[in-house]
């Protein structure tokens, strides 16, 4: 799955997208919602894990903690910016 | 009206006399005459709508002028409000302008955004755009977020006819120590003035009635690749129930805390007292430059809590910095350590100080 990233996110894992190898690779747990995803990014860039109001986008739609992730979908990580 | 003057529009089939009409009885309120609210300001106004609020209480930096282009170097130190006021006015005379020198705060923000139909937020820190979301929300308002970072922006129109908000999106206000602060935070010149003129064009589109509102989408632009991502996104009704501000929005929002003037600050060392000044800047801003006639000691703003030993706790304290910004946070820092100080913000900072002596 792609990984798309905005804002500071970007700034912490240092490019702009991100590709994750499919759920079977994801070490011993599989990731399959978008809590898992956001404990997986925690553990390998733990500046994420600062960021209290991290929007996820699944396929272009705003999506809970329980939506589920299959390996081809587009992700998009929106954290809130305040520049004006 | 002269219709004239408009024929360019109005000759759309799409818009016509009609558009016009709408346009010229709609009040539209712009929060900051920054780098979004500047663009959006100028469009609104030539396009002839009929009322046009501005809230603004910035002076002219040297360092807004890469993005903020209306200002000019002869501005420098000039109050923004009175510019803007200035240029617009000379723009469309028409216009009834209603400006509001002031910070928008918990205190006012419900006066100021009741007068007008439409608001744009182009303000620069999150307690105001959590602020502006929920006086929207309250006085069922709708308004057109945008906001900027580095190359990026984003834009969204919430609480249009009772769609998401602000908070459907980001439930809760980030917290002081993931908000790059206002050394840190840089944009390219161009992206703000991309992202306000999408927000002038919603606004025209919200007051006339044409088109299609960019609400329930967020706006995603990336100004290295050209790409602009629209997020779907719904209403989590919990959001519209809100009756009351909150009592708080946090450590940023200007106008928060007990400030003090510039000028009491001199009348009061003209009289010859000891003042305790803290400037909290960072040691190289503070050695480049601090003011000859402020007797103020160096203690910067992320080394505050670690120094309070050296601050007189039974006198009063003045906290300066080069805007008012970050004195301001430093004035909430010391709160949380000892609620029995008598903390000043002196407002407008360094920057104050400079124009009041032009």
């Amino acid at each position: 799955m792609t990984i798309l990233l905005f804002g500071v996110t970007k700034d912490i894992i240092g490019s702009s997208t991100l590709s994750m190898p499919s759920s079977s690779e994801f070490g011993v747990k599989k990731s399959k919602t978008v809590k898992e995803l956001k404990e997986y990014l925690g553990k390998m860039y733990p500046e994420l894990k600062k960021l209290s109001s991290l929007a996820v986008a699944v396929n272009n739609s705003y999506a809970n903690d329980d939506t589920i992730i299959d390996n081809f979908d587009e992700i998009a990580l929106i954290p809130p910016v305040s520049g004006g | 009206m002269n219709f004239n003057r408009y024929q360019r529009q109005t000759i759309l089939k799409d818009f016509g006399p009609e558009a016009q009409q709408k346009l010229k009885d709609s009040s539209i309120l712009v929060i900051g005459a920054g780098g979004l609210g500047i663009p959006a300001l100028l469009y609104l106004n030539a396009m002839g709508v009929g009322t046009l609020g501005i809230v603004e209480q910035d002076i002219i930096e040297i360092t807004n002028l890469q993005r903020q282009v209306l200002y000019t170097e002869k501005d420098l130190g000039r109050s923004k409000i009175e510019v803007v006021l200035e240029r617009l006015n000379a723009q469309n005379s028409n216009t009834q302008f209603k400006t509001f020198d002031t910070f928008l705060t918990r205190h006012n923000a419900l006066e100021v955004i009741s007068q007008f139909d439409v608001i744009v937020d182009g303000s620069d820190n999150f307690p105001t755009r959590y602020l502006i979301n929920d006086a929207c929300v309250i006085l069922k308002k709708p308004f057109v977020s945008g906001a900027i970072q580095g190359f990026e922006g984003q834009l969204s129109v919430f609480n249009y006819q009772g769609g998401p908000t602000y908070r459907c999106l980001f439930p809760n206000m980030p917290q002081q120590a993931e908000i790059p602060n206002c050394n840190e935070n840089g944009v390219l010149g161009v992206i703000p003035g991309i992202v306000g003129n999408l927000q002038a064009l919603e606004a025209v589109k919200i007051v006339t009635g044409i088109g299609e509102v960019l609400n329930g989408k967020l706006l995603l632009f990336n100004g290295l690749n050209q790409s602009y991502q629209a997020i779907t996104f719904s209403l989590q009704p919990e959001n519209l129930m809100l009756k009351k501000l909150h009592k708080s929005y946090g450590a940023e929002l200007c106008g928060a805390t007990a400030g003090i003037s510039v000028e009491e600050i001199e009348e009061k060392l003209s009289e010859g007292k000891a003042l305790q000044i803290i400037d909290v800047r960072t040691e190289v801003e503070f050695e480049n430059f601090s003011l000859p006639q402020v007797k103020a000691v160096n203690i910067p703003l992320d080394e505050l809590k670690g120094r309070t030993k050296e601050l007189d706790f039974q006198s009063p304290i003045y906290l300066l910095c080069q805007s008012g910004k970050r004195s301001e946070m430093g004035v909430r820092m010391l709160e949380e350590i000892n609620n029995k100080l008598e903390l000043y913000n002196i407002i407008g900072g360094v920057d104050r100080f400079l124009a009041h002596h032009k």
